[in-house]
């Protein structure tokens, strides 16, 4: 064509989940999320209390009910701190992917028109949600140095944890994200879903309390040896460990695969699904 | 405002490709029943949704050149937003291959992404980035979109907190003040007050004459002949006419426009064609010295001055100079028919009007609107905004007019008869 710069003639070839190169896709992403989170935070004196108060009302209600009603703490260490670092983590998971369910759709005017890529929206709504968990965790380590937990070196491995549940939160809201562009009551099944996998995990109880009869069928839930693992790692040592645990390497294997299924479809789907998005809303 | 290089189109056209579309296709399928619910799945495991196609584009294929104004026309439900929305990477096309040079900005809509809990500042980055800007570039032009928008104050405003005005102009801004190489305009003057539309004419006229390229979905002739270097027609998906924005015109409205039919006098009626016509060379307003002014004070005479240049052989054509006031009141019109003369394609015709000024202070838009008969039945118009102006001083009143006369009121001196009371 031409010797000028940029005038070279590129493929247009519309929308998709990425699209628009990696700089433009994080500058969005970044943007987004800042945005929101500085939103809920600065928007509001009360911002931070309230986003506080979600889990430690929850907490608050676990602890009385399962400590003073059903006595199923008596004889765990640290009860009361492992069932705050839990409901904690766990609320990341559900909060991330319950809000990305509707994210795409609600994001309807900008995904229509404008040349975007899709994949920002439901990892923006993650990503607020995990800078959330980064400031419930602040609060959580208050309460565990406070009740006596002694740290280890094994909470250097920690992250480990969180990077996990991260891509986990990420594949299972895109998932969701796309499948809700077409069946709309998806939100209401993950609703229910995610209530029922706050019991399959091992959040209220610890694992060794589960019957060996169900131990393989909880297990088959990936978030179970991420739970069980921090345990571990971050409030008892003598916690068993995830392979402990199981009973073995290979009951784990389940669960690993399981993990691998999920980001798979995840990011297919998703990516399947971008092209089409704008039309199909 | 308008400069000379507006008439450079030959120059354009040699410009380098910077869009290039060949054979676009795209279709839509419209479920006629739709099975959005799992719940649906279930209970009809086995049904298949009946869709309907629709063919939006049909093998659609043209170019556009560096720095060139491109008119995309139709009517609703042609395909020119679809087209657009492809251009611009929202929907892709099912076959075919569109080739770009450079980035695109895509205004589908003024103030996309806009979020009404945040500040200006921030929406304006948020739009950047969202546009394709870097955050360090979007950050940069802040100050030159608030200053266009002339909302320097309320930069740290939250937008839920702004007027409706505001609100465009910030849009509006934020649009122009984008660095973009191609922009992929869609109707955005149809939005807006009269006051904005005419910074949408202003704007767009300097887009002409600039080197940025422009693709324009719109469905105003006047737009496309005021702006347009090219143009072209879609109708039902298919490309009808692409090259001179007056014969895209012409087709469009030929094509469009159901005949409207006026009675004149008794058993009489005619039909009114929109048509292209003529274009506005220039028009101006001049005191009696002969200089050019741009308002006038109340009560001194108006002397406008046009020259309009024909676009098709004009057989005894009238025209007609209307003054509209602020409200879009028609206030009163004068009438030329040339009676007898041919104004060939390509002429110009010089016209002038001067009025006895009894207009109230304000601001009125003149128009003019020209009209041929091309036979017994049918009379073909077209409508060229001439100008604005703004008749200014004290004196204010009841009316749209100002008409000399006296009216006097006195007390009657003898009583009223008794029996009235």
């Amino acid at each position: 064509m031409s010797g000028e710069a940029g005038l070279e003639l590129h493929d247009v070839r519309g929308p998709s989940a990425l699209g628009g190169g990696w700089r433009r896709f994080t500058e969005l992403l970044l943007l987004l999320s800042v945005t929101e989170f500085k939103r809920t935070y600065f928007g509001t004196v009360l911002g931070y209390f309230w986003s506080l108060l979600r889990p430690l009302l929850l907490f608050a209600v676990l602890l009385f009910v399962f400590t003073k009603i059903f006595r199923l703490g008596s004889g765990v260490p640290h009860y009361p701190v492992l069932l705050l670092f839990n409901v904690v983590l766990f609320g990341f998971f559900s909060e991330s992917t319950q809000a990305a369910v509707q994210s795409v759709v609600s994001q309807e005017s900008v995904v229509r028109k404008t040349q975007f890529p899709r994949m920002v929206i439901p990892l923006s709504v993650v990503l607020t949600a995990f800078f959330n968990l980064g400031m419930n965790l602040i609060v959580v380590l208050v309460f565990i140095l406070a009740f006596g937990v002694s740290p280890t070196w094994t909470w250097l491995l920690f992250p480990l944890i969180v990077a996990t549940l991260f891509v986990y939160a990420t594949a299972v809201s895109l998932l969701l994200s796309s499948l809700y562009v077409r069946f709309r009551d998806t939100a209401i099944i993950w609703t229910v879903m995610a209530t029922a996998l706050f019991y399959a995990t091992p959040v209220l109880y610890p694992i060794e309390r589960v019957p060996s009869t169900y131990l393989d069928l909880i297990l088959l839930n990936p978030l179970t040896p991420l739970f069980i693992q921090a345990r571990h790692w971050v409030i008892d040592p003598s916690a068993p460990t995830a392979v402990s645990a199981s009973g073995g390497w290979t009951h784990l294997l389940a669960p690993i695969a399981l993990f691998a299924v999920i980001c798979a479809l995840g990011g297919w789907y998703f990516n399947h699904e971008a092209p089409r998005i704008a039309e199909e809303l | 405002m308008s400069t000379e290089r507006g008439k450079r189109s030959n120059g354009v056209r040699d410009a380098p490709v910077v869009i290039e579309a060949r054979e676009v296709e795209k279709a839509f399928r419209i479920p006629v029943h739709r099975i959005d619910s799992f719940k649906e799945r279930v209970v009809h495991p086995f049904a298949q949704p009946d869709y309907r196609t629709l063919e939006a584009l049909k093998k659609v294929s043209f170019d556009v050149h560096r720095g060139e104004f491109f008119g995309i026309v139709g009517r609703n439900g042609s395909g020119k937003s679809t087209l657009l929305k492809i251009l611009a990477s929202i929907y892709r096309a099912d076959a075919g291959s569109i080739r770009m040079a450079g980035r695109p900005a895509p205004f589908i809509e003024l103030g996309v992404g806009f979020n009404v809990e945040l500040s200006a500042r921030e929406n304006v980055t948020l739009n950047g980035v969202m546009m394709g800007l870097s955050q360090r570039e979007a950050r940069g032009r802040l100050d030159s979109v608030l200053d266009f928008a002339e909302l320097e104050e309320f930069v740290d405003l939250k937008l839920k907190n702004y007027s409706s005005g505001m609100l465009v102009r910030l849009a509006f801004s934020v649009m122009i003040q984008a660095e973009a190489d191609i922009l992929l305009i869609d109707e955005v003057l149809a939005v807006g007050d009269a006051a904005f539309k005419q910074k949408c004419r202003d704007v767009f006229r300097e887009m002409r004459d600039s080197d940025r390229t422009v693709v324009l979905v719109t469905h105003d002739m006047n737009a496309v002949q005021s702006f347009c270097h090219r143009a072209m027609l879609l109708d039902n998906g298919e490309l009808r006419q692409i090259g001179d924005p007056e014969e895209t015109g012409r087709q469009y409205l030929r094509m469009n426009f159901a005949k409207r039919r006026i009675s004149i006098g008794e058993d009489k009626e005619i039909a009114l064609v929109p048509d292209i016509l003529a274009r506005l060379s220039e028009a101006w307003l001049e005191d009696a010295r002969g200089e050019r002014i741009d308002n006038v004070e109340v009560g001194e005479p108006i002397r406008l001055r046009a020259r309009i240049e024909a676009r098709d052989d004009l057989e005894s054509p009238t025209f007609r100079i209307n003054f509209t006031n602020a409200d879009g009141v028609q206030v009163f019109g004068l009438d030329h028919e040339m009676a007898g003369e041919i104004l060939e394609s390509g002429q110009q015709a010089s016209v002038s009007a001067t009025v006895e000024n009894q207009l109230m202070p304000g601001r009125y838009t003149v128009v003019c609107w020209v009209a041929v008969t091309r036979n017994e039945e049918e009379t073909a118009h077209q409508t060229l905004k001439l100008l604005e102006f703004v008749v200014f001083g004290v004196e204010g009143g009841p009316g749209l007019v100002k008409v000399p006369g006296d009216v006097g009121v006195e007390i009657e001196k003898s009583p009223a008869p008794e029996g009235t009371r």
